[in-house]
């Protein structure tokens, strides 16, 4: 079935659904796209396992304030006359604009002339001799784990990476009645007191922060700065692990190595725009490190460089949480003007708070992005045998065989080796086999270019995309000539 | 100015292989590509190796491709992942039987080893197969191989023959001096200019650009033909297998995935590319393709992608050499051109170097609507 609207928003994070609220508002008429069955994305996720079958203390604590945010949105969604087309994935993108959008309802085309691609973000992990063990897990899956599901990745846990969440995950997994054997930072403690200055500014997140380093402080656990894995033992499941210093740019240098015995280790390395949808219909793209990697272009509302696509959010550059509703917002009204529903007087009076407040937000958001930027240096510390694409097993020694043969473009890296053909269609491999390729060929980031996009955005079932049929009804095309 | 014996313009499975066949008889090659070897149709086509499809004009080029295919290791060098199989034409309704027995039939005059087997019988090839086939074509030595491998092959191939090989630059144009051709390119460290005296333009889709160059106005279509692949899954079918109509194509590699083709249309164009899936027809070309093998229904789509391919006024390819060109040929517009890719590279390298060859020649002569200058 083919269903008309003004608006399209992809993705029902804090971006998204506030993009669509906001252009209800106005009396546009809105569809909201999540592959989740609620609306929330990953930072507001709606909690499986109901609160009350969990432990004493899973209210209480730092994640409190996030929880109650995720039930606000989901109310004021539910009430705001957005048609929200939950447990959806898009299967494809085309024309301007056919969102084709596939679930255990079946399948479905959304047509609008506005899109907003609100998409978020994914974890970047770069690999490490024994990253595939099993319980190895990201850090923001183990978020996930820990809040959706009230399980705990191990009951020994290694907490290893960069950014904000390390501290995070750690005192999370401490609340939560787990053992914390180390915190393993890739960052020096001057970063940290660098990047604390500038978050004076938004008082919250500092007081997040605090709590968060209370809580690991008070358990006692041992934070190692400048320090990377080395490698993780065990045969069928995490037994230990091995962590040694790294030099700024995360490089292993040479120096004492410390073991740990554990049975989970959780790992993150920053974040990365999920652009798909930007890309795959060919908006400017920009390589910002700063921004996590492939930014989209776009400008102070959020328009990208194709007519009636914006995006916003995680999904056009790494902002985090606290900018991502409003940069939705803001999209959202500037549609309406756009479409003609409001007036730029009118505009201007209900985007004026949300643009001031983006305006002073913006160099705290950069801060924590900052803790999050890739360090190139990682790379390094992947040795010959170390599989880099899990979804078709290729080790750092075929890529880089394969780099030295002349496959000098990611494209031609791809076929020459199968990494990032997978079902997770280079989302896990591409930002190591990119780095890899840039450091081996000496060329920039930029010119090494992105994996050709192609639809669909994540694997589909067949089943529910192709339905029930009756032969007569397909429309063979005549045959050619004999 | 660097001179060459031979300039292959375009770096698909024909011009790659005129390059590398030309290269071992003796000659001094050249091959010229805009972007990478094998990226365009020949590297993103559906892999399908079949001698029931092609028009019945290119039955001898098809032949003689999937043997080349089959015997890639020993010429090549090589590997395309190349598999030999049962291959079945399906007829799911009357119309699709009468059309099968009737192209059966003619294939079988003109010498295609292809039989029809009753539904039962086409069960026993492909035990995967649905239960509403009412009649099949059989070939025992059809197959497909792994079209993106082909660009690595070549490229290795290629190289270790002495070809000189340009990937990512443009031809501009030619000009004749005297009996050699001087080639303007983009970008190339040191000259602009190289010269050779044997010119094959092997542009598949783009080969009205490069006859322009010569001054020859050839209109060629264009279709957008669409892709899937599946995610890795348990064994569901082993065999090659296609409709009546030729509106399907399909096998599992090896490695469990699924490739679906068949050539459904998506957009594009020359310019731009192939750059858009049309959804409609990825959900008609799966639909058929369950319809087939049904087991396919509990997979997934991971990927969907579309290719190019050049269609002239009469649906016949071009290849042979350019009126008023002694030394000049072209190659381009074929239907299954993947099949018969490596056979028509092979003996336009013989025909260039003075040898023998059986193979039909389709000469562009009757599809030049006038000279552009």
């Amino acid at each position: 079935m083919t269903e008309g609207y003004d608006l399209i928003v992809a993705g029902a994070g804090p971006a998204g659904a506030n993009a669509a609220i906001a252009a209800v508002e106005q009396g546009l008429s809105v569809a909201l796209i999540d592959e989740a069955d609620a609306a929330g994305g990953q930072v507001y996720r709606r909690p499986r396992v109901a609160r009350e079958a969990r432990g004493a203390g899973a209210e209480a604590g730092w994640r409190g304030h996030d929880g109650a945010a995720g039930e606000e949105l989901r109310l004021r969604l539910a009430r705001s006359g957005v048609v929200f087309h939950a447990s959806r994935r898009i299967a494809s993108v085309s024309g301007r604009f056919r969102v084709d959008v596939v679930g255990p309802r079946g399948h479905d085309a959304l047509e609008a002339p506005y899109l907003i691609a609100a998409t978020g973000a994914y974890e970047r992990v770069i690999p490490f001799p024994g990253w595939t063990t099993p319980g190895v897990t990201g850090l923001a899956a183990a978020t996930i784990l820990i809040e959706s599901e009230g399980m705990l990745p191990g009951r020994r846990v290694a907490v290893v990476g960069l950014g904000p969440l390390l501290a995070a995950v750690a005192a999370r997994i401490v609340e939560s009645g787990g053992e914390v054997a180390v915190v393993a930072d890739l960052a020096s403690r001057s970063d940290w007191v660098k990047a604390a200055w500038r978050l004076t500014a938004e008082r919250p997140m500092l007081i997040d922060g605090w709590a968060w380093l209370k809580v690991i402080r008070r358990a006692r656990i041992p934070v190692l700065h400048r320090t990377g894995v080395r490698r993780v033992e065990g045969e069928r499941s995490v037994r230990r692990l091995v962590v040694g210093p790294v030099g700024a740019d995360g490089a292993p240098v040479p120096g004492p190595h410390a073991a740990f015995d554990v049975d989970a280790v959780v790992v993150g390395h920053g974040l990365v725009p999920s652009g798909d949808i930007p890309r795959l219909l060919g908006a400017d793209l920009r390589h910002d490190p700063a921004g996590g990697g492939w930014c989209t272009l776009v400008d102070g509302e959020g328009r990208t460089t194709l007519r009636g696509l914006y995006a916003v959010g995680d999904g056009a550059r790494i902002a985090g949480a606290r900018l991502a509703p409003l940069t939705g917002r803001l999209a959202g009204l500037a549609v309406a003007r756009e479409i003609g529903m409001i007036s730029a007087e009118r505009f201007a009076t209900l985007a004026g708070d949300t643009q001031a407040e983006i305006a002073r937000l913006r160099p705290v958001a950069a801060a924590m992005a900052r803790l999050m930027i890739l360090k190139p240096g990682l790379v390094d510390g992947i040795t010959g045998g170390t599989i880099v694409c899990r979804c078709e097993d290729i080790p750092r020694s075929e890529i880089d065989k394969a780099i030295d043969e002349g496959a000098l473009s990611l494209n031609a890296l791809k076929h020459f080796t199968r990494c990032g053909m997978g079902p997770c269609q280079g989302r896990m491999c591409g930002e190591s086999v990119a780095e890899l390729l840039a450091r081996r060929s000496g060329r920039s980031r930029e010119s090494l270019g992105i994996w050709t996009p192609r639809p669909p955005l994540r694997p589909i079932a067949i089943d529910e995309l192709i339905g029930t049929f009756s032969y007569a009804d397909i429309p063979i095309p005549p045959p050619s000539a004999l | 100015m660097r001179a060459y014996d031979l300039a292959v313009i375009g770096g698909g499975v024909h011009g790659a292989s005129a390059a590398l066949f030309a290269a071992r008889a003796g000659l001094k090659v050249v091959l010229i590509e805009r972007g990478a070897l094998c990226r365009e149709a020949s590297g993103v086509n559906a892999g399908t190796l079949t001698i029931q499809v092609t028009r019945l004009a290119l039955l001898p080029h098809a032949i003689g491709g999937h043997q080349m295919w089959a015997t890639a290791r020993d010429w090549l060098g090589h590997d395309v992942g190349v598999v030999v199989t049962d291959g079945l034409q399906l007829a799911f309704s009357k119309a699709e039987a009468a059309l099968l027995e009737e192209r059966t039939a003619r294939r079988r005059e003109a010498g295609a080893p292809l039989r029809l087997v009753t539904a039962k019988e086409a069960r026993a090839i492909e035990p995967g197969l649905s239960e509403s086939v009412l009649l099949a074509s059989h070939s025992a030595t059809d197959g497909f191989a792994a079209p993106y491998l082909a660009g690595r092959a070549f490229r290795r191939a290629l190289i270790e023959t002495g070809v000189a090989v340009f990937e990512g630059v443009y031809a501009e144009g030619i000009d004749r001096q005297g009996a050699a051709y001087a080639i303007r390119l983009s970008e190339l460290s040191g000259e602009r200019v190289i010269a050779a005296t044997r010119l094959v333009l092997a542009g598949g889709a783009w080969i009205e650009e490069m006859l322009g160059w010569l001054g020859l106005a050839v209109p060629i279509a264009v279709k957008i033909n669409q892709v899937a692949v599946t995610e890795r899954l348990r064994p569901v079918m082993r065999s090659q297998i296609g409709i009546a109509s030729g509106l399907l194509s399909l096998r599992q590699y090896p490695n469990g995935t699924v490739v679906i083709g068949g050539g459904w249309q998506g957009r594009g164009d020359r310019q731009k590319g192939a750059h858009e899936i049309e959804p409609a027809n990825l959900i008609g070309n799966v639909r058929l393709a369950c319809h087939a093998i049904p087991a396919l229904r509990s997979g997934r789509i991971v990927r969907s992608w579309a290719g190019i391919e050049g269609k002239t006024a009469d649906e016949l390819p071009i290849i042979g050499r350019l009126p008023g060109h002694e030394n000049a040929w072209a190659v381009g517009g074929l239907h299954s051109g993947f099949t018969c890719g490596p056979y028509v590279g092979r003996e336009l390298a013989r025909l260039i170097t003075g040898a023998e060859s059986n193979m039909p020649l389709f000469p562009p002569d009757r599809l030049v609507a006038r000279a552009v200058r």
